[in-house]
């Protein structure tokens, strides 16, 4: 296995009585695909948050790239290359596709408000740069003639795509995706499915994917996570995954293994 | 494009100057109302940085006025009449940055502890610091408790105004049309999807609520020598809530529009007294019959909210 970017070691979340996680413990080497799956209310989208600072963990540690994430705001978390999609779509309402992508790019650049007010050549510089780079990224998924409309009006699959392309715009070594088939006809979830193994591939990143769909995770997937009731029950490769008997009965129900 | 925006400013600066320079040529009454134009679109686009752009809905812009008006006044009140007559113009331009400092300095220790919170809790909060601005004027007998103060010297002209209100738009729109200030619109979006990109919100929201204050302290200063007279209540939240309505009414978040908006609602009570005691009647109707008609502001141009 390659080394570990992203470390979580025996994290336990608590909302009062609830214990949303307990004892997770997770690893992702770099360039990896990790799949996180689980029925519903497993704690799959707190672990993200969890993962991305939203919340910060009752007990255990999440180290990202050797250093420990605890108590560091999300917005550090995204500049040290932790970067994300909502399972319900965020996209910034008031934009374009092109802003969209570009505000995500303003996190790495050293542009402050003195350069905006004094619009030196610098600024000029900086702006026609992360412009042509944004648009370089939305050619890549062929987004580019949309550029100029609202991201919002997209149809739903672009509008995941683009949200994709917003993550990737943070320049990320971890992609964590959300939920990206939710809402998506077999088509799509096709198309989908070898968009994020190219991602993985082109941009050289390791993504961690959580996923109802069985079928996308374990066809993409290196090695998967299984989460029930907060506690992770299984972990191993696609095969081993289907043939784990703990999780044909929580995730596929007790009757049946027939998982497509 | 290049240097376009500046360009603009020193246009609308030379243009304001140029004006000035003939006012006495002016009906007196007029161009009182167009300076208090000027200062009202000050008011306005920098509150809409707030409200509109950065979507933190702040109901204490008139306490911040009312920082900078007494600051400023206080100033000219104190060292004016030891400087020659020469000299009046840069004491009225210390003055009016100073206030709009301490103001900025009022938005920051305001700012800081009250955007922790959002929507409607943050409006209250304002609402509260901005009349506890104004209930410490009032209450202290160095800037003239419940009186105020009087016999500032009448030193705004249409030039000043207008100036700083060209400064004014030239400063919002150009931090909000930069890589940097799409920030700004990303925390008024989705502030959760603004900070998974990299942007720290609270930063964004305590400069808008700084930037904001800085220029309610301008307006502020040059309200206070304009009208020569200060009074506490001058600065209550009715003050703020007139602001506001302009920001709705333009578009949130569209300087033209709140540009627009601050001109008419500046100049539409004004032509209503005629008809005297029903002003403020008609005044009110024909907000609720524009934002019944045009909830998405009265002038909303472009892209933005008509994307289909």
């Amino acid at each position: 296995m390659s080394a570990a970017l992203l470390e979580v070691e025996r994290v336990t979340i608590k909302f009062g009585g609830v214990t949303a996680v307990c004892d997770l413990d997770m690893c992702v080497g770099e360039r990896e695909l990790i799949g996180l799956i689980g029925p519903n209310g497993a704690g799959k989208t707190t672990a993200f948050n969890l993962i991305t600072g939203v919340y910060q963990p009752t007990s255990g540690s999440i180290r990202f790239c050797q250093k420990p994430t605890a108590g560091i705001k999300p917005y550090i978390l995204s500049l040290r290359g932790i970067s994300r999609t909502f399972q319900n779509i965020r996209l910034f309402a008031q934009m374009t596709v092109l802003d969209n992508v570009r505000t995500a790019m303003q996190g790495n650049r050293a542009q402050r408000v003195r350069d905006a007010l004094l619009r030196g050549r610098t600024f000029r510089e900086v702006e026609a740069r992360v412009e042509h780079e944004a648009m370089e990224l939305l050619k890549i998924f062929s987004l580019d003639h949309f550029h100029d409309s609202m991201g919002k009006s997209l149809p739903y699959g672009d509008q995941r795509r683009l949200e994709i392309v917003r993550a990737l715009a943070t320049q990320p070594k971890l992609l964590l995706l959300d939920e990206p088939a939710a809402g998506m006809n077999p088509t799509e979830k096709q198309e989908l499915m070898e968009l994020i193994r190219f991602v993985q591939d082109k941009f050289q990143i390791a993504v961690l994917l959580v996923e109802h769909d069985m079928k996308v995770v374990m066809g993409i997937c290196q090695r998967i996570n299984v989460l029930d009731y907060g506690r992770k029950i299984a972990e191993g490769t696609p095969d081993e995954i289907r043939a784990n008997p703990k999780v044909i009965a929580a995730y596929l129900g007790q009757e049946t293994d027939d998982d497509a | 494009m290049r240097g376009k925006e500046k360009i603009f400013l020193l246009l609308a600066i030379i243009a304001a100057m140029g004006v000035s320079c003939a006012s006495a040529s002016f009906n007196r009454y007029y161009l009182g109302v167009a300076i208090d134009v000027g200062i009202n679109i000050i008011l306005a686009v920098s509150l809409n940085l707030i409200n509109g752009h950065t979507g933190q809905f702040s109901l204490g812009h008139a306490g911040f006025m009312a920082v900078g008006g007494y600051v400023a006044a206080k100033i000219t009140l104190v060292w004016g009449s030891a400087l020659p007559a020469g000299a009046q113009p840069f004491l009225f331009a210390g003055a009016l940055l100073v206030g709009g400092i301490v103001a900025a300095l009022a938005g920051l220790a305001v700012g800081v502890p009250s955007l922790r919170l959002r929507g409607d809790y943050l409006a209250i909060v304002t609402l509260g610091f901005g009349e506890i601005i104004r209930v410490i004027f009032q209450t202290s007998d160095y800037f003239g408790a419940a009186t105020g103060l009087t016999g500032i010297a009448k030193l705004t002209n249409f030039g000043w105004a207008w100036g700083l209100a060209a400064v004014t738009v030239y400063v919002v729109a150009s931090l909000v049309n930069s890589t940097y200030g799409r920030g700004f619109i990303a925390v008024h979006d989705d502030e959760i999807a603004a900070s998974a990109m990299g942007i720290n919100p609270v930063r964004y929201k305590v400069t808008a609520f700084v930037v904001g204050a800085f220029f309610a302290g301008i307006a502020g200063g040059l309200y206070a020598h304009h009208k020569a007279v200060l009074s506490p209540g001058g600065f209550d939240f009715i003050k703020s809530i007139e602001i506001v309505v302009m920001v709705i009414l333009g578009g949130m978040g569209r300087t033209a529009g709140v540009i627009f908006a601050a001109v008419i609602l500046t100049i539409l009570p004004e032509l209503l007294r005629g008809v005297a005691e029903y002003r403020m009647i008609i005044y009110s109707l024909l907000i609720i019959g524009l934002m019944l008609t045009r909830p998405q502001g009265l002038f909303t141009f472009g892209k933005k909210g008509t994307a289909s």
